[in-house]
């Protein structure tokens, strides 16, 4: 009795650890993304960028949130004060929650015993991220409706509309994945595209629906609809200031991070790399190449939001519903013909 | 009637199939900002780095002083007339026995006031001077938090006596240098 208890007590220290790592190096990379976020911008438009706090403007994230910690918290007087206080919350939590299914490597081998680099491995990792994902949309609305501001209350609806129709072409474009894996766990789904063995070779239209669907639910340029600064002066976050603000600004780019991680999990083998055994330097070879992946596909994310300009809302509707879609659904009908004639 | 030639006109063609799916002017597009990603950054880094002024440039103002280190400035008040935002206002005063060392002439401005946020830097009132005592500066005006700071007073346009404290203002003296272009367009 007491050796199991030993053991149930060991493992949650194990999964609290990877948690709590898990968690700081998401909020330090969304903090960084705001940084990376300007630097790429500038570089993009010939400017230098931030580059006073601290060498080559380092320390900007950190100022930053010093600022948005001191600022004025204020509340429009006609708010619903529980669900305006709430939706920052909702939002963050929501991102932050996705992280936990993510392989970020095989086992990480340490004082003789080894520790899966995975905070759980749910048999439906995929689904689970589908939910989350979908649950993210909430914050927006709840903050666009509860801040009692006609702006922003078109950012929630923009927003939500946006969400229900890019979900769809999105779950189609992973149905595919799905039906050459044959399982719904993440990890299954890394394991299997060892070497160059990789999903996008397989599925080169569903990789860009899925793309584009994921900067769609990021809410980011050029399907940055919720906020639209020129239209809607900021969209659902219009009313909110301070950390609260601050929330809602950094679950975006936690959401960013979440999003670069599955696409380079579904599809770009994850953590594999030929000629790289993500079992090499006590198992943090894996780490290193996802992240090095993730980091790209967020470069990625930042490059094209500083080239394209924002779609028009009926542009937006008409790609979603007329083109990703159908196209999802001849991915799934192609996909599943190859595995009628070739086999997995 | 075409006023200019820079009129576009505007063909409401049909989109090609290419032009249809978007990627190929996606990716036109971004390979143009990936190549100013690597371009050199236009940015001067200001209070580290100044940018060049062209030798007309027109900035805070100086009133000079004579080689003995007297006052030009006989406050005969003609900057101020000619000044087409108002900005200058003064107080005269005549010399005393005795400060002959510090005015040039026998009447001197006691008080002498520009208000630089009325202030366009036209330079007229340099055009103006008879005594060659005011001249604008390539110096930048300062930013302020209040407006009162923005009316300077002879403690911030007199210039000082000892050489180091000394403007040099040859760039804006006509009759000194002759600018380039004018030579060029007496050719």
């Amino acid at each position: 009795m007491s050796i199991l208890l030993l053991f149930v007590f060991a493992v949650v220290v194990e999964k609290m650890i990877l948690i709590v790592v898990l968690f700081t190096i998401t909020l330090g990379v969304a903090a960084y993304s705001t940084y990376g976020e300007r630097k790429i911008a500038a570089f993009m438009q010939d400017r230098i960028g931030p580059d006073r706090a601290g060498p080559w403007g380092l320390l900007q994230p950190i100022a930053d949130g010093v600022k948005m910690f001191t600022k004025e918290d204020f509340m429009p007087n006609q708010a619903e004060k529980w669900l305006y206080i709430l939706a920052p919350g909702a939002f963050i939590f929501v991102a932050c929650m996705t992280s936990a299914v993510i392989p970020w490597g095989t086992q990480l081998t340490l004082f003789g015993g080894s520790i899966d680099l995975q905070v759980t491995n749910i048999n439906i990792g995929i689904l689970y991220i589908m939910g989350f994902v979908s649950l993210g949309v909430y914050g927006i609305m709840i903050g666009g409706w509860a801040s009692n501001n006609k702006y922003s209350l078109y950012g929630a609806i923009r927003a939500s509309s946006q969400m229900i129709s890019y979900e769809l072409a999105m779950g189609l474009a992973l149905i595919s994945v799905v039906m050459l894996s044959g399982s719904l766990s993440l990890r299954d789904i890394a394991e299997q595209q060892t070497g160059f063995g990789w999903n996008i070779i397989y599925q080169p239209l569903g990789f860009i629906i899925f793309f584009t669907c994921a900067l769609a639910e990021c809410n980011r340029a050029p399907f940055d609809m919720a906020e639209c600064e020129t239209e809607l002066i900021g969209g659902y976050h219009t009313e909110y200031s301070s950390m609260k603000l601050g929330f809602f600004l950094f679950a975006e780019y936690i959401n960013m991070f979440i999003s670069c991680a599955v696409i380079s999990t579904l599809y770009f083998g994850g953590y594999n790399f030929p000629g790289l055994d993500p079992a090499w330097l006590g198992g943090l070879m894996g780490p290193i190449v996802l992240f090095t992946k993730i980091f790209f596909f967020i470069f990625v994310f930042m490059w094209i939001r500083w080239t394209l300009p924002r779609f028009r809302y009926d542009q937006l509707m008409h790609l979603g519903w007329k083109s990703l879609i159908p196209l999802a659904i001849l991915n799934m009908v192609l996909t599943g013909g190859g595995i009628l004639l070739f086999g997995h | 009637m075409q006023l200019t030639n820079r009129s576009v006109h505007v063909v409401n063609k049909k989109m090609n199939f290419w032009e249809r799916i978007y990627l190929p002017a996606i990716l036109k597009g971004m390979s143009i900002t990936i190549r100013h990603f690597f371009m050199k950054p236009a940015t001067v880094k200001y209070p580290e780095q100044q940018r060049e002024f062209a030798p007309v440039y027109r900035g805070w103002h100086v009133l000079k002083r004579d080689e003995q280190g007297r006052e030009n400035c006989t406050a005969c008040g003609l900057c101020a007339v000619a000044c087409p935002a108002e900005a200058i206002t003064m107080v005269a005063e005549e010399r005393e026995k005795g400060e002959e060392h510090l005015y040039k002439e026998e009447k001197y401005a006691a008080i002498y006031e520009i208000n630089m946020l009325r202030c366009i830097f036209c330079g007229l009132c340099e055009e103006a001077c008879p005594k060659e005592a005011i001249f604008l500066t390539d110096r930048m005006v300062p930013a302020d938090y209040a407006r009162n700071g923005f009316i300077f007073g002879k403690d911030m346009l007199v210039e000082g006596v000892t050489p180091d404290k000394r403007v040099d203002v040859t760039k804006r003296q006509k009759h000194v240098q002759e600018p380039k272009w004018a030579a060029e367009t007496a050719k």
